[in-house]
């Protein structure tokens, strides 16, 4: 739940770099930063030979908001950084990182002023502004053009192992690898694992693609959110909550490791799901796998509803689950396993 | 100033077809470059030395970029009776063309004919061609190939304060690249100035330079749109307001300490300066951004008013700022603090 | 005959094992290298006279088809499915598929005419409410026959059309595989790559790892494009006409042609008396857009073969083109023997 209440928004992920260092600082052997902001975090196999090189890749970044106009009424005028549905802002309150963090709310015309006829449009852009209490000039000695906007709000528990927050997309992924992290102690493992907290995933995968050019690895995977299931989302298409880990599979994930996967959690007895699909776009996976001289990839889903909300909702069971399972799957890949990668 | 900018705002250079406008920069920097040359695919890359090597360590690479591309047309067909078909080179609209002329490379001039439409709202450029005199297809093939790029035949009008004219998209930062490139000298790093081909159509020339170059840090320049016309749509940046330095728009999130070492420079030098977040639009500073393992990356932005047009239109303040804002960043990305980023 | 092997050969993106196995034991015998890379592009090496001071041109043709994909199973055992590549779902109601990869049979049926409403009949058919019938009892029958993420593609028989055409399924782009295929018999000054790229069809994502691999001094890209010479369209919506030749690609919507090379092109069509077109519109992308921008920058060009009706179950194309165009990029290579690389 610290994971996440940081705030990162996407290009401006420095507030929340720091829980990941403090976090991860125990398990790994070295932690660096690359020019983008990415964090990356090596810990060292134990192969004598060259060791393969796994990279485990979640965003560090959340989607959020940017002042693009200080009106002279005292309202600021917003766009989105990443893909915000601008539905859900009418009257969410928000986080300015001016000189100082500023608390806002985003008002809402009240039902008494609409125009009738109106009534069926959703607000755009240009009708939603961001209210500090504050008069123009002083708005203007805190807060500039540029300055970028977070979602209020703190994690809560719900019912049974479930919890709602704001960009659990993909601080989820953050803790499975943390957890993945936590349990690669108790075993052994020949390969270089290399954790990547990436940046700018929400605004095309910038991180991802800098990053893995920069790791080099064997092996790509991206643990990222899927869409669990909930209302007007057909059964086919939709993870089940606290269903386990869904492994990917289509143009993005190399078949071995799809298949290596789903033996890993058959044998150690973890529940999964599968994910087929036909576009390779959506997570760091599409950039990581076209990298340099192409990387073998695969992709693991959180179950997650109401996506890009500040009410994003999963099951804790199914992050303990996928960091086991990467886990398991780290310490099962051998140099064999990387040469067969070649060998369709 | 106002005559190289009238001098490269008149120039050819549609996107894929730069070589006259390369060898008209070239012809202004090559005094200025160390070393000057031109990648595969066409970019002309300058580099400049530093006054001293840096004691230890290797230099680090800045790299300018400008993009020298403009928009244009493409011819797609010819017919039998030598009119000529063709599909936009760039964001284009085509309601922009009614009424223009085009010239080729060759100074060839054509002029926009439209087939009977019912509605002007079904002006596409399908529904259009282009008239070059020619009274048959031989004719007209005697002086236009099939995938001949054209532009617009628009002159400069110098306005007093302000100035208009077709590409000042990107003539304009090219004109700033130039003039910066003139006043200052880098005390320890590598400054790399790079006027790209391709940007507008998709950041390509700028990709490839920055591979080639492994820059350290980037720093783009070039126009952006404008708030201050009547009932505009709200944007923060208006002409006269000094040069903009970009926080966001589609293909960058500029870097913090970038933008952050901008406004110091600026606030430090007086020189006016805006802060701009644009919803649509990107430059090639995107592009350099994700080149190999990341690149630190910003903007400088030229407010120009009614973009990818034959009237494109500048102030000559906003110009002045963003050389001075240009040449200082240079002066301190290359001194040995290194502007907190090299 | 070789290129309807190819063309029957099923390879949606991501899951192009069986054209890869087709072409690597075609030209197994005369090329001296063959690599495959960890997303499945498949690099021929054909080594030049030169040896290490030649220089290193890369053909490049994708193996990857459009076609569908299997995902998920509802109870009747009747199978979802999603479209891989740009598909229309008006071509598929009424068709024979394959489902996997070996090919078990299925069908694409549809509410019978007598059962729909009127005005359903002006509505174009969605993708949501198509499924293939395998001949499942139930949604346990089905799982023991096929696999969530199967391929499914088009049950199309390659075989010659009226008189001098022939009709097939991937036309796009397995006549570019045999164009390759046949281009790397021959031995040339320089070191050959045929690089067959996967992932064509879903944001050209094979051809940028492969051209980053071979690092070569100049590509050139061979396609199935659109011919679209039907009666309604004005001539210069026409893209390019079947009967007329292979087609020299100047520029389109995802990399402007190496003019040096396109000039080659010509030149080289024109000396030997090969008919050729100029295609005549700038839409769609090829595996030059990402060739093109790999590292410092890659001299690319493209050749397209004429394909009427791509993207559907059944393309047809011309034999005389299909001749011209593995000719033309046979003779464009002798011409880089005899007059060196024009970039």
């Amino acid at each position: 739940m610290h994971l996440a209440d940081a705030r990162g928004v996407t290009g401006y992920e420095s507030p929340a770099w720091d829980g990941v260092n403090s976090l991860f600082a125990d398990l790994v052997d070295e932690i660096r930063r690359d020019p983008l902001g990415s964090a990356i975090m090596w810990k060292k196999g134990a192969a004598k030979e060259p060791p393969a090189r796994i990279m485990f890749a979640a965003h560090l970044d959340e989607i959020g908001m940017i002042v693009s106009k200080i009106e002279d009424e005292g309202f600021l005028r917003i766009w989105m950084m990443g893909g915000v549905d601008r539905r859900i802002l009418p009257s969410m309150e928000v986080t300015v990182h001016g000189r100082r963090d500023l608390h806002g709310v985003i008002g809402a015309i009240p039902p008494h002023l609409q125009d009738s006829s109106k009534k069926d449009k959703s607000w755009k852009w240009d009708e939603l502004t961001v209210d500090c209490g504050m008069p123009a000039d002083r708005l203007r000695e805190l807060v500039r053009v540029g300055d970028v906007i977070s979602f209020d709000r703190r994690a809560i528990g719900l019912a049974n192992d479930r919890i709602a927050g704001k960009s659990m997309d993909d601080r989820a992924g953050i803790a499975v690898m943390y957890e993945a992290a936590r349990e690669l102690q108790k075993l052994s493992h020949d390969c270089d694992v290399f954790f990547v907290a990436t940046v700018q995933e929400e605004v095309g995968y910038g991180g991802g693609i800098t990053s893995t050019f920069g790791v080099m690895p064997d092996i790509g995977i991206a643990i990222d959110v899927g869409h669990g299931n909930m209302p007007g989302v057909p059964e086919h298409e939709a993870l089940k909550l606290g269903g386990g880990p869904a492994i990917s599979f289509g143009p993005h994930v190399h078949p071995h490791i799809f298949s290596k996967l789903k033996e890993t959690a058959e044998d150690r007895g973890i529940p999964y799901q599968v994910e087929p699909g036909t576009s390779p776009r959506g997570t760091d996976a599409y950039a990581m796998q076209m990298t340099r001289s192409g990387v073998a990839t695969g992709l693991l889903s959180v179950p997650l509803r109401y996506m890009h909300t500040s009410v994003e909702t999963l099951s804790l069971g199914d992050v303990k689950k996928s960091g086991q399972l990467l886990a398991y799957f780290a310490s099962a890949v051998d140099s064999r396993f990387r040469e067969g990668l070649t060998c369709f | 100033m106002k005559d190289l900018v009238k001098k490269l705002s008149e120039s050819f250079g549609p996107s894929g077809s730069e070589d006259q406008i390369r060898q008209i920069i070239r012809s202004e920097v090559e005094q200025y470059a160390d070393e000057v040359r031109v990648d595969s695919m066409g970019s002309l890359i300058c580099r400049v030395a530093p006054k001293a090597a840096a004691p230890g360590a290797a230099a680090k690479r800045i790299m300018v970029d400008a993009h020298m591309d403009e928009i244009g047309i493409v011819v797609s067909y010819i017919d039998d009776k030598g009119f000529l078909r063709f599909s936009p080179v760039g964001g284009l609209n085509p309601h922009v063309l009614l009424g223009q002329r085009v010239v080729f490379g060759n100074g060839v001039v054509g002029v926009f004919g439209t087939e009977k439409l019912d509605d002007i709202k079904d002006l596409k450029f399908d529904k259009m061609f282009i008239d070059i005199g020619a009274r048959d297809r031989a004719e007209a093939q005697a002086k236009v190939r099939v995938g001949d790029a054209a532009v617009m035949l628009a002159s400069f009008a110098d306005m007093g304060c302000r100035v208009s004219g077709k590409a000042m998209d990107d003539r304009i930062a090219c004109a700033v690249v130039i003039e910066a490139m003139r006043r200052s000298r880098p005390k320890l790093h590598e400054v790399y100035y790079v006027f790209a081909v391709q940007e507008e159509l998709g950041l390509r020339g700028a990709r490839t330079a920055a591979y080639g170059i492994n820059p350290d840090v980037g720093i783009a320049v070039d126009v952006t749109l404008w708030g201050d016309t009547p009932e505009h749509a709200p944007f923060n940046v208006s002409l006269g307001g000094g040069a903009a330095i970009k926080a966001k728009d589609s293909s960058l999130i500029a870097h913090p300490a970038v933008k952050n070492l901008m406004i110091d420079t600026a606030e430090k030098n007086g020189i006016p300066y805006q802060l701009e977040v644009l919803e649509r639009g990107g430059t090639d500073a995107g592009a350099i951004a994700l080149t190999r393992e990341g690149v630190p990356s910003g903007t400088i932005s030229i407010p120009c008013r009614y973009v990818h047009t034959p009237a494109e239109m500048v102030d000559m303040g906003d110009v002045d700022a963003c050389v001075r804002l240009l040449a200082a960043m240079v002066e301190e990305l290359a001194s040995p603090a290194g502007g907190g980023i090299l | 005959m070789l290129l309807a092997k190819l063309s029957e050969a099923g390879g949606i993106s991501g899951q192009e094992a069986e054209v890869r196995q087709l072409i690597r034991s075609e030209i197994t015998p005369y090329v001296d290298e063959i690599k495959i890379d960890p997303i499945g592009n498949l690099i021929a090496l054909k080594r030049g006279r030169k040896g290490a001071e030649g220089k290193r041109v890369m053909l490049a043709a994708h193996m990857d088809e459009v076609g569908l994909m299997v995902v998920g199973i509802n109870s009747d055992g009747l199978l979802h499915l999603a479209a891989s590549g740009g598909v229309d779902p008006r071509v598929l109601v009424s068709k024979l598929v394959y489902v996997g990869a070996d090919h078990r049979p299925g069908v694409i049926g549809s509410k019978p005419i007598h059962l729909l409403k009127a005005a359903d009949m002006d509505r174009s058919t969605d993708m949501d409410s198509l499924y293939v019938d395998i001949g499942a009892k139930n949604k346990e029958d089905a799982e023991k026959l096929v696999k969530l993420g199967d391929q499914i593609i088009f049950a199309t028989k390659c075989e010659p059309l009226g008189e001098g055409f022939l009709k097939g399924k991937a036309m796009d782009d397995r006549v570019g595989c045999y164009a390759i295929i046949e281009a790397l018999r021959k031995q040339h000054d320089f070191d050959l790559y045929g690089a067959f790229t996967v992932q064509e069809e879903v944001g050209l994502r094979g051809a940028g790892v492969a051209a980053y691999q071979v690092k070569p001094d100049l590509a050139l890209v061979l396609e199935g494009t659109t011919a679209h010479d039907v009666t309604e369209t004005p001539e210069h919506g026409r893209s390019t006409v079947p009967g007329q030749g292979p087609a020299i690609v100047y520029r389109d919507s995802s990399w402007v042609g190496d003019p040096r090379i396109v000039d080659r092109l010509i030149e080289t069509a024109e000396t030997a008396g090969v008919p050729y077109q100029i295609k005549r519109t700038v839409t769609g992308g090829t595996d030059a857009g990402r060739i093109g921008p790999t590292e410092s920058g890659v001299p690319v060009a493209v050749v397209s073969m004429p394909c009427r009706y791509i993207h559907s179950p059944v393309s047809v194309i011309c034999a005389d083109d299909l001749n011209n165009y593995v000719k033309l990029a046979g003779l464009f290579l002798d011409s880089l023997d005899e007059r060196g690389l024009p970039v």
